[in-house]
């Protein structure tokens, strides 16, 4: 994608980019009201300063007291880039996404005493540059059912930072074809969806709003019209007229915004979380590996990156339950997600990914086997979740 | 994959050879069906529905009298590790013995799990009885070594030398992506249901290990494997496999089927055999607009009764001397004259099946025969013949598409033994 086209789109909304503390505001500031309930209220002992470019990522300490710490990541590179603190097996512990060049952002996070990694992804890519963080202190143990509970808060933090960063990016979308500015648009495309599709199993949970913001052309009842991220796809790539689509686009925004109000108020329950898991890897296997989903486009790739490292955020909020109830699975699937990353990281190109009619057959059958495979291990989560 | 994966498939693999183990050795009996199998009786099956042994001195599924209904399935191993590539076998010969004998393909089964339990069945079977049911595994020469010659499981040194890709033929227009292959599972049952749901669960039981390159469904057996069963016709209309090698023959299938002590590969081989399959598709048109004499001569048979022409019954010995008018009755390049053993100088077992693939696209029937062939050394056996045919009229009306060559290990014989245990041993 264009990162200048980016850049001058986010920059029109500053708010929805500094200035802002943590996830909670963010959410809240790019849904334009809701509750105010978490880690706002916590006080933070510190405010550790993070300096990412494009090659380093320096983070102020490296030993902490167990607690609630904020962290200030300031991008000085040239790519926008994105914030993690990590436990075992990538457990995403915080992050903060999309960090503009120039831009200030703020994390606040509670970590209990532990061995923890942060990490800056420069141009949002691969595992990024990690360091070790060492949490010392109390460490609260907890239960199986208090670890199963945690494992649905630690999610519900993971789709608040997605649907932050989905209004953030739809909005830049909207923008760009409102303006007219079809190759903007094009580029950010994929990046909005890519929020999207990570948390797909919770957007469609509220039914009524994904056939309007994610249907595909034809799957419409009669008498209903094609609206959402396919229709302006459909002009962006197949008449490069989008000169009608502003309707399309304020709609989709609202819907949007809608979803990620919603969102704040579910917390999933681990089943649902397996389920949401497995809904996410069979989402590749039936709209991606196809080439479905983004049939305009052919940036169906980036879904599949999305709903990969959706279910995976998914897996890992159940983490700590599995390690202590099937720690043999949490083997085997941390190989497979790892084998079917690495086989959807051969087709990279640039930030992100190549176009899917760009695919040969065998190149498709490498990343249906390993989705097929990373399928019956994921799977076995609910069963497991379930036999507690 | 770590040693955590291993032991997980363990699960599902070898906890089920155990469960198999315990209800084989049930009381022998009438075989209802799911759940209820108990020990086969001790030869054929004498119905449709019973069961056919797993365990013996040679695999079953190949003079085992030719069940109506082929699933065929080829699998590429996707994994360089040799353990994972072992388990995956371990965990199909449990599975095996259980759907062989009308269980589940899990220890748990289709319906009888928890509520948020992935079932260890997929169900379609459920009900059904046994059904012949019969898996025969083959290792292709891919598996030994790569075609880009890397020994992936160090089992370069140990690949017979007649598992070879098979040669070209004049006329041959294969396609490799239905070709070939490092391992398969010929599914042969009396129910399509019950040899499809067994490919469906040795696929899953193999996921992130073996990827299905190509399956073929068949229908109709195309010849006899035993002088029990009439002789079947193909889709020409003629009957085929009249002179086939036949399960009460066992010095024949000595001579040209089983591989023997002393031959390449014996040390694990032995009791085995090799499998070529070749997609032959008939050029149905052309075919059903030639005349009645046109087929026939073209086979070498009457239509009608199946014998050999000059003579009047399907058994009549072939007589390639009887000329009538002055002309062989069998002519030279009929189908039987050119394949006859009494021509050929060797002799294979056919065990192949009809299909119908849909169509092609310009409405015509995408149909013929899916051959099927096994044989002590293919270079002996199917392709000595095929040379011989170089000159069949019958190449006029098929053209083979697909051609595979797999070598079938012995059978299995204790409870603990699995498919390959010699070769990976």
């Amino acid at each position: 994608m264009s990162k200048p086209a980016r850049k001058r789109l986010l920059s029109a909304h500053p708010a929805a980019l500094v200035g802002l503390t943590g996830l909670t505001a963010l959410t809240l500031a790019a849904c334009g009201g809701g509750d105010s309930s978490s880690a706002g209220s916590d006080g933070a002992a510190d405010a550790i300063a993070v300096a990412a470019t494009d090659d380093a990522c320096d983070v102020a300490s490296s030993d902490l007291e167990a607690g609630v710490h904020q962290f200030t990541v300031t991008n000085t590179g040239s790519k926008v880039t994105e914030f993690y603190v990590y436990a075992d097996g990538d457990r995403v512990m915080g992050e903060v996404e999309n960090i503009a060049p120039g831009v200030a952002r703020e994390l606040r996070v509670e970590l209990p005493a532990g061995d923890y990694e942060t990490a800056c992804k420069p141009g949002m890519v691969g595992d990024g540059i990690r360091t070790a963080l060492t949490v010392t202190g109390e460490a609260a143990t907890l239960d199986e059912d208090q670890t199963l509970a945690q494992a649905g808060t630690d999610y519900q933090r993971y789709v608040q930072s997605q649907t932050g960063a989905l209004v953030e990016q739809t909005t830049a979308f909207v923008d760009a074809v409102k303006a007219g500015d079809i190759e903007g648009a094009k580029a950010l495309f994929p990046v909005a969806r890519t929020y999207w599709e990570r948390i797909e199993p919770v957007a469609e949970s509220f039914g009524d709003l994904d056939p309007i913001i994610d249907g595909r052309e034809g799957d419409q009842a009669e008498g209903e019209d094609f609206t959402g991220f396919h229709r302006i796809e459909k002009a962006l790539w197949e008449t490069g007229d989008v000169s009608d689509m502003g309707p399309y686009a304020d709609e989709l925004l609202t819907n949007v915004e809608q979803v990620a109000t919603q969102a704040d108020e579910v917390t999933l329950d681990p089943l649902q979380l397996a389920n949401g898991a497995k809904a996410l890897l069979d989402e590749i296997a039936t709209g991606k590996i196809t080439g479905e989903e983004d049939r305009y486009s052919h940036t169906d790739l980036w879904d599949f990156a999305a709903n990969l490292e959706g279910s995976e955020a998914a897996v890992q909020a159940l983490r700590p339950y599995l390690e202590e109830a099937d720690p043999e699975l949490v083997g085997e699937i941390d190989e497979r997600f790892a084998a079917t990353e690495a086989e959807l990281e051969q087709h990279r190109a640039g930030d992100g990914w190549q176009s899917y009619d760009q695919l040969t057959e065998d190149q498709l059958r490498g990343l249906s086997d390993s989705i097929t495979a990373l399928t019956e291990s994921v799977s076995q989560v609910a069963s497991v979740v379930a036999g507690k | 994959m770590s040693t955590d994966g291993l032991s997980r498939r363990r699960f599902f693999g070898l906890a089920g050879a155990g469960t198999a183990g315990v209800l084989a050795a049930g009381a022998a009996g009438g075989v209802i069906g799911r759940a209820t199998a108990e020990e086969p009786a001790a030869g054929a099956a004498a119905a449709a529905t019973d069961a056919v042994p797993f365990t013996g001195a040679h695999q079953a599924g190949i003079v085992t009298p030719a069940q109506d209904r082929l699933h065929f399935v080829a699998f590429d191993v996707i994994t360089d590790d040799r353990a994972e590539l072992v388990e995956v076998l371990q965990a199909w010969t449990a599975a095996a013995r259980r759907m062989t004998a009308g269980q589940d393909a899990g220890e748990v089964g289709a319906v009888d799990g928890g509520q948020y339990d992935v079932p260890d069945d997929t169900g379609e079977a459920l009900g059904l009885p046994a059904s012949g049911l019969t898996l025969t595994v083959g290792f292709g020469p891919t598996l030994f070594e790569t075609t880009e010659g890397v020994d992936r499981f160090g089992l370069a040194a140990r690949r017979p030398e007649p598992l070879t890709e098979l040669p070209g033929f004049p006329g041959d227009a294969i396609d490799p992506a239905i070709s070939g292959g490092d391992l398969c599972v010929q599914a042969c049952a009396n129910d399509p249901q019950v040899a499809v749901h067994a490919v469906r669960n040795l696929v899953r039981l193999g996921a992130g290990v073996v990827s299905v390159r190509w399956s073929q469904l068949g229908f109709g057996r195309t010849s006899s494997t035993s002088s029990a069963q009439a002789t079947p016709r193909n889709l020409f209309g003629f009957k085929d496999g009249t002179d086939n090698l036949k399960a009460e023959a066992p010095k024949a299938l000595d001579q040209f089927v089983w591989v023997a002590d002393g031959d390449p590969g014996a040390d694990w081989l032995a009791g085995g055999s090799y499998v070529v399959t070749r997609r032959i598709r008939m050029r149905i048109e052309p075919w059903d607009t030639s005349t009645l004499a046109e087929q026939e001569a073209t086979i070498g048979r009457t239509k009608k009764a199946g014998a050999p022409l000059g003579q009047r019954g399907e058994f009549d010995p072939v007589d390639f001397t009887t000329q009538v008018d002055g002309e062989f009755a069998v002519p030279q390049t009929s189908h039987v004259f050119l394949a006859h053993p009494t021509n050929s100088g060797t002799a294979i077992l056919r065990r192949g099946y009809s299909f119908v693939d849909g169509s092609d696209g310009l409405g015509r029937l995408d149909a013929g025969l899916f051959f099927i062939a096994y044989q002590r050394d293919p270079g002996t056996g199917f392709v000595q013949v095929q040379k011989n045919l170089r000159l069949d009229a019958m190449n006029e009306y098929i053209q083979h598409t697909s051609s595979a060559v797999f070598a079938c290990p012995p059978g299995v014989t204790g409870s603990d033994d699995w498919w390959g245990r010699a070769l990976f041993s």
